[in-house]
């Protein structure tokens, strides 16, 4: 079914990527710059943060010689261009607040960061998906209306409010999940089973908190697609219902989701921040607040490359997936 | 470029959660709640370390588990010999610090420890280049050397009665950390030290894991395994412990109620020096005049304080020195007195004005009051500062900003402040008051100038005799009753609730900041399990 609705056509998807490609770099370029230009301008003071509780006792002299140490004192071109001719050297330099290399900082947390937003994600897509098809058939239905309240609820509703509702209801009240860390507090190795219980309750808010989006586009799509002619006249000739309803009901309506699903990239890494907090899930969304609050440039700029091309990427997959779904729209880039 | 390796980083980690928990499948699950393993503990706390080396301050104030130094705390803050044989030996001029090692310790890696791990930690620490920013704490120190392999001798600027307190930080191998980039290097995440706890795993932001030393000179731990877990927030703290995956936390005062009378559970407050004051800054045409230090260090209703926004767990403050502390001068207790508060400031010549503000020379009774945003309890000790003030005539304008946004303030604008330091009354009150440090960082802010009080701040701190310094640091008590540079408020106890499977629990008299050292656990490698 999937195979007759779908078909790749690979050169131009290629093409496409390609041209973005190009065109995202002078953009991560601009945005280093941006983060050092926004962050210098910021009124946190990295030595004030480098210090921590130790700062509101140091002298000044020693605060002084703490800033000549950390080179925060250089003018700010020159130290983007520093952090930039060693970062394309393979050097990401030194994250002050974690006081470790920045590539090590992030190798031991985006990891756990992809895996929690890509379940998540799947969990938001064919949640909400699913449940919008349904909603579409009847519309107005039990159902429909039951899902599109919660739905409503859920797009007001924060998600470090719904990661205290979950914690509270399944770990303190029914006691079946763990509240929060990767693995159990302690146990020191990382094992599937540990990660996988304590993954669900964060992968379940996090993608609980971007249903609401998916789910609305699908039902209005679905449903507008129903009441279309062609798909009248399909029912009038005793097209099966099942058929009508996925070949061209979810294929039409699942084009405006397309292109969501890239855009909800952003909302999901700043989902995923507050996620990340409450359930003390040791990603890289925490580290990005840190570095953000304590002026770390090294670490602050490769995250926001990081989190721009993430966001790249996301608009390339959703304009993919646009043009293969609807042909008429094609790979322009 | 940087994408992409960042990329290929996260499918490596992916790949190898994958592979680990593939193998971790075969195998029966060891995991299960907390406090299911008899000889494992797991606290959560709210704070953890930025970094776990010595060399850049971590567990400069002793109880670092992972370490020692040469000295440690009692349960009574009484300092013990550790790596040292014993207390140090001291020049009649109190120059020189003599320290005689103890033999046969080794570092957990294997390696002997000697003298000169000892000058090592404490030049490192000392050089400018390392990003140590407690090493002013280390100011007296002229020099260090090792004579012999075991024993070191520090030699001073100036006499320095409290610097043996100083020596209880802890010290680090050198053929390790003197062999990397001290600010950045593998030590600062991964350290070796000499004590009780051998770390075995950091995962920032959520948990710090230790195992028992089982070569420790001192004898190995009953508690095998040791974690710190990271909660920052307060309410999921509680949550955790409730759910039974914590055996103690750190609480507030109203969560700490509720669970401390579960069955099973016991609540251990801390007494501390941890205390909230107001500065009363010297350049502000209001708080400058003592008529109204005065007057607002005798309206402030203390003990409603502690009972309303502590629940209970804190006491009356009336200057850095607790109450109950051996330091502490009796009789320089302040009663709430408004009517005596209203009378100074009418002899004074405040008069009140139409809106109830009082009034001198044109200048109105009012100035801000800053307390850092978030922080619940200052926000509370602000507005009740406030609200007392406002009965005596005077207007207090509270802001919430975060130190960014208030220390280019602090000349003139008063602000809700912190600290506290038990080991020795010199390190608080030093930095406090004297005169020269007006304004140096975050040092006596208020820019609190009196020469009596310089006087005896000098005195106590050259002189090695208890009773010359107690009597030095009465006066400065007593100074601050006539000319206040800042109206304490409260020092608050640190809450603790804790299964009660284990023997041996204690609290110390804490500090301001309260991180890894800090708790019930301070002393956890020496906890018994209960015989039932």
């Amino acid at each position: 079914m999937i195979r007759r609705l779908v078909r790749f056509p690979w050169g131009p998807m290629a093409r496409m990527a390609g041209r973005r490609a190009l065109f995202a770099a002078p953009v991560l370029l601009a945005v280093t710059f941006g983060v050092f230009a926004v962050a210098a301008l910021s009124p946190f003071d990295p030595v004030k943060a480098y210090a921590g509780t130790a700062g509101l006792t140091a002298s000044q002299a020693e605060l002084d010689q703490l800033r000549a140490n950390l080179g925060v004192d250089r003018p700010l071109p020159e130290r983007w261009w520093d952090w930039l001719t060693s970062a394309l050297t393979g050097d990401l330099g030194t994250s002050a607040v974690m006081r470790q290399p920045v590539a090590d900082v992030i190798g031991e947390r985006v990891g756990w960061s992809a895996l929690l937003a890509l379940c998540a994600f799947a969990v938001a897509v064919l949640a909400g998906t699913g449940l919008g098809v349904l909603a579409a058939r009847r519309q107005g239905g039990p159902l429909d209306r039951a899902v599109s309240s919660l739905a409503y609820t859920l797009e007001a509703a924060p998600a470090f409010w719904l990661g205290l509702l979950a914690i509270w209801f399944f770990s303190v009240r029914l006691g079946v999940l763990p509240s929060g860390g990767l693995t159990d507090a302690g146990s020191d190795v990382v094992t599937f089973g540990q990660v996988a219980s304590h993954l669900v309750l964060p992968a379940l808010v996090l993608g609980l908190s971007q249903l609401p989006w998916f789910f609305l586009y699908v039902r209005q799509g679905v449903a507008d697609a129903l009441d279309e002619d062609p798909v009248r006249g399909a029912r009038a000739r005793g097209v099966r219902e099942r058929r009508v309803l996925l070949g061209h009901g979810l294929r039409s309506g699942m084009l405006p989701m397309l292109t969501l699903i890239g855009s909800r990239v952003p909302e999901l890494i700043t989902g995923a921040l507050l996620v990340e907090t409450v359930f003390s899930w040791p990603g890289i969304a925490a580290a990005t607040v840190q570095a953000a609050t304590s002026v770390d440039f090294p670490l602050l700029a490769a995250l926001t490359v990081l989190a721009t091309a993430a966001v790249l990427a996301g608009n390339l997959l959703s304009d993919l997936l646009y043009g293969v779904a609807d042909p008429r729209v094609g790979f322009d880039g | 470029m940087t994408a992409r390796t960042a990329r290929g980083a996260a499918a490596a980690t992916l790949a190898l959660a994958l592979i680990t928990g593939a193998a971790a499948c075969s195998a029966p699950s060891a995991g299960g709640a907390a406090s299911a393993r008899a000889d494992s503990v797991v606290v959560g706390t709210a704070t953890e370390p930025e970094s776990l080396s010595p060399l850049l301050g971590y567990g400069k104030d002793g109880n670092s588990k992972i370490f020692d130094g040469l000295l440690t705390h009692d349960a009574d803050m009484k300092l013990r010999p550790a790596l040292a044989e014993a207390l140090p030996e001291v020049s009649a001029d109190g120059l020189t610090y003599t320290y005689k090692l103890r033999t046969g310790v080794k570092f957990s890696d294997g390696q002997p420890f000697s003298a000169k791990d000892v000058v090592f930690t404490y030049r490192t620490i000392l050089d400018p280049k390392t990003n140590n920013a407690s090493k002013s704490e280390l100011d007296a120190v002229k020099d260090v050397t090792a004579r012999g392999e075991d024993t070191v001798v520090f030699t001073l600027k100036y006499p320095y009665a409290p610097f043996a307190e100083r020596t209880v930080l802890p010290i680090a191998p050198e053929h390790i950390a003197g062999r990397q980039d001290v600010n950045s290097g593998d030590f600062t995440t991964r350290p070796v030290g000499t004590g009780p706890y051998l770390l075995t795993g950091w995962s920032k932001g959520e948990k710090l894991s230790f195992k028992a030393n089982p070569s420790y000179w001192g004898g190995e731990p009953a508690v095998k395994k040791f974690t710190m877990a990271v909660i920052k927030d307060d309410d999921v703290r509680a949550t955790r412990l409730r759910s039974g995956e914590l055996d103690a936390a750190i609480l507030p005062p109203n969560l700490a109620k509720g669970l401390g009378r579960d069955k099973g559970r016991r609540t251990y407050a801390a007494k501390t020096f941890d205390y909230r004051n107001v500065t009363l800054p010297t350049h502000n045409t209001v708080t400058g005049d003592v008529a109204v230090r005065q007057a607002l260090d005798i309206a402030v209703d203390r003990e409603a304080m502690v009972d309303r926004l502590l629940e209970g767990a804190g006491k009356p403050a009336y200057g850095p020195v607790p109450t109950d502390s051996p330091w502490f001068t009796a009789g320089t207790e302040r009663a709430h007195d408004l009517d005596k508060a209203k009378r100074i400031l009418d002899d004074a010549g405040w008069r009140t004005g139409e809106d109830g503000i009082r009034v001198k020379d044109g200048v109105r009774a009012s100035f801000p009051l800053w307390y850092t945003s978030g922080d619940k309890i200052r926000q509370d000790h602000a507005l009740a500062f406030a609200s007392d003030a406002k009965k005596a005539g005077i207007e207090v304008r509270t802001e919430a900003g975060t130190w960014e946004v208030i220390e280019p303030r602090m000349k003139t604008d008063a602000v809700l402040a912190g600290g506290g330091s038990p080991a020795d009354p010199d390190f608080d009150q030093y930095l406090l008051l004297t005169s020269s440090l007006g304004g140096d960082g975050f040092n006596n802010m208020a820019r609190y100038d009196n020469p009596a009080v310089d006087r005896a701040l000098q005195d106590a701190r050259e002189s090695g005799d208890p009773a010359a310094r107690k009597a030095a640091y009465d006066t400065v008590q007593r100074e601050l009753v006539k000319n206040p540079g800042y109206v304490f408020l409260t020092h608050i106890d640190h809450l603790y609730v804790v299964n009660d499977t284990w023997d041996g629990l204690s609290t110390q008299v804490e500090p301001h900041d309260h991180g890894l050292g800090a708790g019930p656990w301070w002393n956890v490698e020496t906890w018994k399990p209960k015989q039932k």
